[in-house]
């Protein structure tokens, strides 16, 4: 699923791009889904932050350990920004699999239809 | 020159072998002074850590590798060591820098108030403490030469199971303590064991000799040593012949009386080179090692899979399980309160349980799926009175159903209680456990008010004074009269100059460790139960 290779060239860009989404599984950012975050994170080759606030502090967001400090609870409102080349990609993704509950998509994809 | 080094016996027999020294892990490693050597080192342990662990994955499922692959994700994250890399650069030792740095990461995620991230410390502690074993060498056990007398200051129940006992061999520590969870293992596999040598390990090499019955280490034994050892090396194979051929027999007495013969365990690998057919079933399985091993938690998957392993040993026959007994000589750092004056009299056993309720809920569910794979029974430890044991059964009652209403196949084994405390063991008929288990290490050391750690009152702590086989008698009478099983799972249970007074008062089911069972089936062999009926030791 990677679409990033660390010997693919990065253009130069300084182009921000943000993104924010609910986190609505109860039991919060936990080990599981921050360990899913940020592998999915490492995946791009885009420099990505995460913060509890739009204000900050901002950490690395290829970070367990950082992410998880955060001990982020549900109904917290996760930021992200991200700057490099696939930074758009990388920020829909990583907003996608915070929606689908941290599920991966192949486990999305045998959920029964709901409703 | 024959040196002699006196300490406590804390596992029978003899031994004659080459020293090996076994560094501990916290503190025992050697500093190499050098910024980057330590730098060096660290990452090597990291990154054995990280080799573990994956291996571990590999062989794991479920919610088990998920754990796992966390912890991976952290030892890869650069972050987590960074601190202790700069305290390194700073001139700190590798060991200490990444304990602090690790410290640090874990008071983090134990000062949270959210009860899934302070669970996780748990985590924290298995990384800490696998990163600490590599850098301090812990993971040497496997170049442990077969047969060696092996020598440290103390020895955790993981380390002393990674050891090669097969071809014989002895422990002997110089702290240590002859009721730590280490000596039951040694007395369990019949390893010589001697602890409290204080001396220091650096003075122990060279050829020596164990004698664990009488507590002495002999380096370098002089020739006439060396033939009272041969002689007594002799006696000691024919009496283990003996044992040996007497284990796969039935227990009678002289007169006839079956008794039934049970085994105390903590791990299902002591079960490994065992045949179910010299035990009527498993009398206790002490399930603190789980807890103890590995400073975190194991979870309920992992937990199923031991007991379902144990239960699945023994065919059919019962397996008594007892809960978590935390506490007293037994704390659990981050589960057993710290700095109680007395944890003997503290929180301990099922007081701990259930104000620790989540841990208690994780075992019994674990226990219940267990029970379906066997004749699974649940012991309740340190009960003092009824309304500790109507609380703990209405928890695992619900927590039986709600593992039927999730589907999850269960089963509501059987609960029964302990009887360590004195006040459960004179209220005995208060209690409507449905079977009775004599702890009679604690229950006579709480009688006697004497530890039997304690050299100057040990003799004190003896399980068959008066006292004593007055409340076996009376714990007999009242199983009788309630019509449950009662059985004796403390060391007294194995000691072959015991048994008779055991029998005498009534007992017929005693536990004791596997390596004992021989010699007390011939001590039962030997016991005439109508002739010691006449000169009953204690006033009635």
């Amino acid at each position: 699923m990677s679409s990033f290779s660390p010997y693919d060239p990065v253009p130069k860009t300084n182009a921000v791009h943000t993104g924010s989404v609910l986190l609505t599984n109860n039991v919060g950012l936990h080990a599981r889904p921050s360990v899913r975050l940020t592998q999915l994170a490492k995946s791009f080759g885009a420099h990505i932050e995460f913060a509890l606030a739009t204000t900050g502090p901002w950490v690395d967001a290829k970070s367990p350990v950082k992410v998880m400090r955060f001990k982020a609870a549900k109904g917290e409102t996760l930021h992200f920004r991200a700057s490099g080349a696939d930074a758009a990609e990388a920020l829909a993704a990583i907003v996608a699999l915070v929606e689908r509950g941290f599920a991966s998509e192949a486990e999305e994809a045998s959920q029964p239809p709901q409703g | 020159m024959e040196k002699r080094f006196a300490g406590r016996p804390a596992a029978p027999g003899i031994a004659l072998g080459a020293l090996f020294s076994l560094t501990t892990g916290t503190g025992a490693r050697v500093a190499s002074g050098a910024a980057e050597s330590e730098a060096e080192a660290l990452r090597s342990a990291l990154s054995a850590a990280s080799t573990d662990l994956k291996d571990l994955i590999a062989r794991s499922t479920g919610d088990a590798a998920a754990i796992l692959e966390f912890q991976v994700a952290l030892l890869e994250d650069d972050v987590l060591a960074e601190p202790a890399f700069s305290a390194i650069v700073a001139g700190r030792a590798a060991d200490s820098a990444w304990l602090d740095a690790m410290q640090q990461e874990i008071a983090g995620y134990e000062s949270s108030d959210d009860e899934y991230f302070r669970a996780r410390a748990a985590d924290l502690y298995d990384l800490r403490d696998r990163v600490l074993a590599h850098l301090t060498g812990s993971a040497v056990e496997a170049a442990v030469p077969p047969g060696a007398i092996v020598a440290a200051v103390d020895l955790a129940p993981s380390r002393f199971l990674g050891i090669d006992w097969s071809r014989g061999g002895a422990l002997v520590l110089t702290a240590g303590s002859i009721t730590s969870h280490v000596a039951m293992l040694a007395r369990s596999r019949g390893i010589p064991a001697v602890t409290g040598l204080g001396v220091d390990l650096a003075e122990l090499s060279g050829l020596a000799l164990v004698d664990a019955h009488r507590g002495m280490l002999i380096v370098n034994p002089g020739p006439a040593t060396r033939a009272q050892f041969d002689r007594d090396a002799k006696a000691a194979a024919t009496a283990g012949a003996l044992a040996a051929a007497a284990a796969i027999r039935p227990a009678v007495t002289a007169d006839g009386t079956p008794i039934r013969i049970m085994l105390n365990v903590a791990d299902p690998r002591e079960l490994a080179d065992l045949d179910p057919a010299i035990c009527d079933g498993i009398g206790l399985v002490r399930t603190e090692f789980l807890f103890h091993d590995r400073q975190g938690f194991p979870d309920e998957e992992q937990q199923y899979s031991i007991y379902r392993r144990i239960a699945e040993w023994a065919q059919g026959r019962p397996v008594i399980i007892r809960t978590l007994d935390a506490g007293g000589d037994k704390p659990i750092p981050g589960l057993t309160p710290a700095g109680e004056s007395n944890p003997f009299l503290g929180v301990r056993g099922l007081r701990l349980s259930l104000v620790q309720p989540d841990v208690f809920r994780t075992q019994l569910r674990a226990l219940a799926r267990a029970a379906t794979h066997g004749n699974v029974k649940i012991m309740l430890p340190m009960v003092t009175q009824p309304r500790e044991l109507a609380d703990a059964r209405s928890i695992f009652e619900a927590e039986v159903a709600a593992l039927a209403a999730a589907g999850i196949p269960a089963r509501r084994a059987s609960l029964g209680i302990m009887i360590e405390v004195p006040a459960a063991a004179i209220a005995a008929d208060q209690f409507d456990a449905e079977f009775f288990s004599i702890g009679s290490n604690d229950l006579t050391q709480y009688v006697a008010a004497a530890g039997r750690d304690i050299g100057a009152v040990a003799d004190l702590a003896d399980p068959t004074q008066p006292a004593m086989l007055r409340l076996f008698r009376y714990l007999v009478d009242t199983a009788g009269a309630r019509n449950i099983e009662l059985s004796l799972c403390g060391d007294a249970g194995g000691d072959p100059r015991a048994i008779p007074l055991l029998l005498a008062a009534g007992l017929r089911s005693l536990s004791m460790a596997p390596a004992l069972v021989g010699g007390a089936k011939l001590a039962i062999a030997a016991t005439d139960l109508d002739s010691l009926a006449e000169s009953e030791p204690w006033p009635t």
